[in-house]
């Protein structure tokens, strides 16, 4: 069943690794949006009214209904769009993916986030002590080319903020010596023509990482 | 013949989902019952990235992560089905199930609060957000939780409403405020008599008998 552009339409900031997971997923199965450009600092009253929740993009709404949760929406592209799977078939190769999908948000994802952001010396020492632990067991998992095998899949999307983090911070997450296979994945992943083709630009990373560095550390002013 | 084992503890929340959802769909299983203190071999070679229960283990390969195992379940065993089969419906399920698990992140602060301070900051956090699941999840038209049956959704935050029962009792505090939290209250007062939940719902006094012992250790501990 193609998808016409009007219905299906995709609220996000260009450079969040949350918005970029869902246009990898709408890309790999070849399904056309609305792309929608929303302001963290000022947003939307669509997005307000999408996500009243949590009030953050991504959102994908899709024949009128709203989606948030960046994986959650993966999901549902995958649910909904049969061609080009990006979840296994089998029901426990389908669980242990999320798991590790789960892994990646809960112990990698805010880890990495402070150790490029902070600014304070202990927390970000701290940081990358805790995303180390994380990528040990990350670069244990890794078996193939991709965590999905010869091509990408779900836990390949949720790990995209990885390389996107090394591209933007000053000095490498995943070096070869410590994380070889990650650090090769990375560029694999990075270069892969679906991602390669939604990816912004270095600038384009830096500035929306700069915003959220500038305001966490507003947050923490108040 | 499929043979199917669930480490856990008596106590836990999140083992609780996983036994109703084995009770529920009438699926045999062996209960081992872990000790936190002393963590079995086999615990910690079937989950090393947690180190936690529970781990439901099927025909010898581990599964880790409460809901995650939930979903497993429910895939393999589809009598009773806990997720609806509408792929939006599933997202809505997915996305109320993560929030489950966010606001486990808050019933968590209060248990290990060590003050008065603490646990009125924790209690009101746990408000927030048990004020969006009232305000955004019951109401016309809207199916999130269970209605005549019980759904995925129930299964996630029937353990934590649970859990924070027992720490009323435990604590002296009021936190499900029926006046607050109507529909929530409602909701958890039909939950809990559903036959295959009101046979497995932990004692109350042990429970809270329990908690106390928890909480003195773990403050003793900090």
């Amino acid at each position: 069943m193609a998808s016409c552009k009007e219905e299906t339409t995709l609220l996000g900031v260009v450079g969040s690794p949350f918005l970029h997971r869902v246009q990898i997923a709408l890309k790999l199965k070849g399904i056309e949006y609305k792309y929608l450009e929303d302001d963290l600092n000022n947003k939307s009253d669509l997005l307000l009214k999408y996500n009243p929740v949590q009030k953050m993009i991504p959102v994908l709404v899709h024949n009128e209904k709203p989606i948030s949760e960046s994986l959650v929406i993966v999901e549902y592209i995958d649910d909904t769009w049969k061609q080009n799977p990006i979840l296994p078939s089998h029901p426990y190769q389908r669980a242990l993916a999320r798991f590790w999908a789960k892994f990646i948000d809960d112990k990698c994802v805010i880890a990495a986030a402070k150790f490029v952001l902070m600014v304070d010396e202990k927390e970000k020492e701290k940081a990358s002590e805790e995303l180390s632990e994380a990528l040990k067991f990350l670069e244990n998992e890794l078996k193939d080319k991709y965590f999905a095998g010869e091509d990408i899949g779900f836990v390949d999307i949720a790990a995209v903020f990885l390389p996107m983090l090394q591209d933007v911070a000053e000095f490498q997450l995943i070096t070869s010596e410590k994380f070889p296979k990650l650090f090769k994945w990375s560029k694999d992943f990075y270069n892969h023509p679906v991602v390669k083709e939604i990816m912004p630009s270095k600038d384009q990373l830096f500035v929306y990482f700069k915003a959220r560095a500038q305001s966490l550390a507003t947050q923490k002013k108040n | 013949m499929t043979d199917i084992k669930l480490h856990g503890f008596w106590y836990s929340p999140f083992t609780l989902r996983v036994k109703w959802t084995l009770k529920l769909k009438g699926i045999p299983y062996e209960n081992i019952e872990e000790d936190r203190y002393n963590k079995s071999a086999q615990l910690l070679q079937y989950n090393p990235v947690y180190k936690r229960t529970p781990v439901l283990v099927h025909d010898g390969k581990p599964l880790c992560e409460s809901m995650i195992i939930v979903e497993y379940i429910d895939e393999i065993w589809p009598q009773n089905p806990l997720l609806p089969t509408h792929s939006y419906h599933k997202a809505l399920a997915r996305f109320w199930v993560k929030y489950a698990d966010d606001t486990f992140s808050a019933v968590a602060s209060l248990v290990r609060s060590s003050n008065g301070e603490e646990q009125e900051k924790a209690i009101e956090k746990i408000w927030e957000h048990l004020k969006v699941v009232e305000d955004q999840c019951f109401g016309d038209g809207k199916n999130v939780f269970g209605g005549d049956t019980i759904n995925i959704v129930d299964i996630a935050f029937g353990p934590l409403i649970t859990l924070l029962v027992v720490l009323e009792d435990a604590l002296g505090v009021k936190i499900l405020d029926d006046e607050k939290f109507p529909h929530l209250h409602s909701w958890y007062n039909n939950f809990k008599d559903v036959p295959i939940i009101k046979e497995n719902l932990p004692d109350q006094d042990k429970m809270v008998a329990f908690i106390k012992v928890f909480r003195e250790k773990l403050i003793a501990s900090s």
